[in-house]
């Protein structure tokens, strides 16, 4: 019997050898901190407080500035600097809290308290969560008690873990399943709070055994709580391609996953949610693995958010040779960096430095119409046709080949033997679309 | 850091397949066929091969310096056209007919459309049927150790026995390439195992010929089994029928072309003039795969079963 998976998908280089063996090492700042009020899908969180404020570790400085929206916390004590745009991972200027940080961590009263779960009601839980400004750390940053308070609650039927960590490279979140699988399952303990009929799964890819071992082992005597292991594959960590392989149930893109009755959130998420309802303590840390061929000492990081990355490249032992390009996240999905003056925030999970830049290596030439980018398209669309479409600009016609079903995972174009940006056009429709759409609304 | 970072949108890896190595594979998994035919038909056919290649990349290459455009031989989908062209000549034809077979495949068929991944046919298929239409008596004599003789289809479709090891083997009169299942088999193979091409297509149109004979035909393995080897259907359906520009990619058009491609095949060769049929039934094909796609698009992950 095969493995639970997806039809599609690709085989990249893991380059998980790099780092997979490098325990979490705790990283403590040297200069200042930077805390971007938009960290998360949705509306930018207001600054709370101004220059010259002192403020203390896990104190909430930036307010959720909507429904769908996070709080920010500072990491660190020390006085406010400034409040001002700062450049972060997407190339974008935000509006960001400078904090000088002291070095004496001093916390706000009651952080670090433990706390019983199990005497909570619900909607405390759910506000517990939202005050420790916990959104999806696998790279959205979608809102977790936005997430945890679908329509209806009683039809959840899944919560799904997600530690497939399919992108290469990463191994934040397994090293984390690794060395905390407690508080992965105290979280998932805690969610499962929420929804009486669901049943929490914990998906990884089997390139990982040792933490399906693991957890397996841990959660032998949990009735509610299963592990599933996964075929490795990329995007397996998909949302979507996760749910259907953990399930079998399918979710396109005008539906949510509490459509399909699941819930799924990122290990590191569902660790967040552990400490912010059973340690008192918000979320202000973050797993982070620095890698890449161009750096001297690759290793797992935990720090603090608001962490300059030239800080983690420097304890990396700094590059061995020089990079050409720079990547936040993993190779398929992340952001390229040109600049290492930018904060580490929730929803970074790696810093990936490479010597050499595939993509500029490789020039597109024309389509030979091979059709690997529809093998292994996860969404089962065309993208060699949606190119087409994307070249002219025809949104009528991008729209009718289900081009908003695309998830951006990359596979087609890094299949592509014609080397053709076919994922870069993709997100440019997408985006014009959706901002028609938008305007029509 | 004194130069600057490269910044571009994700993905940042590539997998390393290219067109050219796609192409190089293509060339490799024709090598047995190529050189069994050189082994059996004598250094003539060497001739055949060389010089069609060379014609075909050449024309290539002074067409864009012509129209100055970026030159492309080194993604050797020229050398392809040139030797799947070749492997479909007589090896005693006389070489200025490859030639000519090549430039009209490449100018007229390739270049004349946008170049690689444009045309509508496949290349070397049109050039082959240009050549057969205009030098039919050259193209289709076929002579084996001194012997002129018959392709084992003519003789099948004028009643006559076959050998089925010597076809499988490929002792048989033949175009250079055609001949031998076994050596095309370890070609076709290869390209399996490097994932150059699916069995879609070759797996369905070769099912189909012999469904096709089976009912149409004569009741009789033997008979259905030298329809499978003979006439060149073993190399087209590996490797002419495959050919990614001028055959669906969508999975289910690729499992209706194979279909389509049988059926032709199985008319052409029962009810038709002439034995053989498989590059007319794949020229023709060609042209039905935009409407064939159409009608084969995939349905949308989570979009089944509703309208788009």
């Amino acid at each position: 019997m095969g493995l639970a998976t997806f039809k599609g998908g690709v085989h990249p280089y893991e380059g998980k050898e790099l780092s997979e063996n490098k325990p979490i090492q705790v990283l403590m700042p040297k200069g200042e901190m930077v805390y971007p009020m938009s960290q998360h899908i949705g509306a930018p969180a207001k600054p709370l407080v101004k220059k010259g404020d002192k403020v203390l570790a896990g104190q909430k400085i930036g307010e959720a500035g909507g429904f769908i929206s996070a709080n920010v916390i500072c990491s660190v004590s020390g006085t406010v600097k400034a409040v001002e745009p700062r450049r972060v991972a997407s190339g974008a200027m935000v509006n960001s809290i400078i904090v000088e940080n002291d070095g004496e961590y001093q916390t706000v009263e009651g952080l670090g308290a433990d706390r019983d779960s199990s005497r909570l009601s619900k909607q405390e839980i759910r506000d517990i969560i939202k005050e420790a400004g916990i959104v999806g750390l696998g790279g959205a940053g979608f809102p977790t008690h936005v997430k945890l308070t679908p329509k209806n609650e009683e039809a959840i039927e899944y919560v799904l873990v997600n530690g497939a960590e399919c992108e290469p490279y990463l191994t934040s979140d397994y090293r984390l399943m690794l060395e905390e699988p407690e508080k992965l399952v105290g979280g998932l303990k805690v969610i499962l709070q929420l929804f009486d009929k669901a049943k929490g799964i914990i998906g990884i890819e089997n390139n990982k055994p040792e933490a399906i071992k693991k957890l397996r082992e841990l959660t032998k005597d949990e009735p509610r709580i299963e592990v599933c292991e996964l075929l490795t594959k990329y995007p397996q960590g998909g949302e979507r391609s996760l749910i259907y392989a953990v399930t079998g149930r399918k979710v396109n893109s005008s539906m949510l996953p509490a459509d399909a009755g699941c819930v799924v959130d990122n290990v590191d998420t569902v660790i967040s949610v552990y400490m912010a309802v059973c340690k008192s303590t918000p979320l202000m840390r973050r797993v982070v693995t620095v890698t890449g061929d161009a750096i001297a000492n690759p290793q797992n990081f935990q720090v603090k958010t608001g962490i300059n990355f030239q800080e983690l490249v420097e304890a990396a032992g700094g590059f061995k040779t020089e990079p050409e390009k720079l990547i936040a996240g993993g190779p398929m999905m992340g952001m390229a960096l040109f600049d290492l003056n930018i904060p580490v925030t929730k929803t970074n999970s790696a810093l990936l430095c490479m010597t050499k830049d595939q993509v500029a290596a490789n020039e597109p030439t024309a389509c030979i119409r091979c059709g690997k980018c529809v093998e292994v398209c996860p969404s089962h669309i065309v993208p060699v046709m949606m190119m087409k479409a994307a070249l002219k600009g025809d949104c009528e016609a991008f729209e009718k080949l289900n081009g908003m079903e695309c998830v951006e995972c990359g596979s087609c174009a890094f299949i592509c033997p014609a080397r053709r940006p076919l994922t870069q056009a993709f997100k440019e429709m997408r985006k014009t679309v959706a901002a028609n759409r938008r305007k029509k609304a | 850091m004194s130069k600057l970072l490269n910044v571009s949108a994700s993905p940042h890896v590539r997998s390393t397949e290219t067109t050219q190595s796609i192409m190089a594979d293509v060339c490799i998994a024709m090598l047995p066929a190529a050189a069994f035919g050189v082994f059996q038909f004598g250094i003539h056919a060497l001739l055949v091969l060389v010089v069609t290649v060379a014609a075909c990349v050449l024309s290539e290459y002074l067409y864009e310096l012509a129209t100055k455009r970026a030159i492309t031989i080194k993604d050797m989908s020229a050398v392809v056209t040139g030797l799947i062209l070749a492997l479909n000549m007589p090896a005693d034809i006389p070489l200025w007919i490859p030639v000519l077979g090549g430039i009209f495949a490449i100018i007229v068929v390739k270049q004349l459309y946008g170049g690689i991944g444009q045309n509508f046919m496949n290349p070397a298929l049109a050039g082959r049927c240009f050549l057969l239409i205009s030098f039919a008596g050259k193209m289709s004599s076929f002579t084996l150790d001194g012997w002129s003789g018959a392709t084992p289809l003519a003789q099948l479709k004028a009643g006559m026995p076959v050998d089925l090891a010597a076809m499988f083997l490929g002792k048989i009169p033949g175009t250079i390439g055609e001949v031998s299942v076994l050596a095309l088999l370890a070609g076709a193979a290869y390209m399996v195992y490097r994932k150059v091409i699916s069995l879609r297509i070759p797996v369905t149109y070769i099912l189909t010929v012999a469904v096709f004979a089976f009912i149409f035909g004569k009741q009789d393995m033997n008979y259905v089994l030298a329809h499978i080897c003979g006439g060149g259907l073993i190399f087209g359906a590996f490797f002419m029928a495959t050919d990614y520009v001028t055959s669906p990619i969508t999975p289910n058009g690729q499992i209706v072309f194979g279909v389509l491609l049988g059926v032709l095949t199985g008319l052409f060769r029962i009810f038709g003039g002439s034995a053989e049929g498989v590059s007319y039934a794949i020229i023709i094909s060609n042209m039905m795969v935009p409407l064939i796609e159409r009608y084969t698009m995939p349905k949308a992950f989570g979009k089944e079963g509703r309208q788009s």
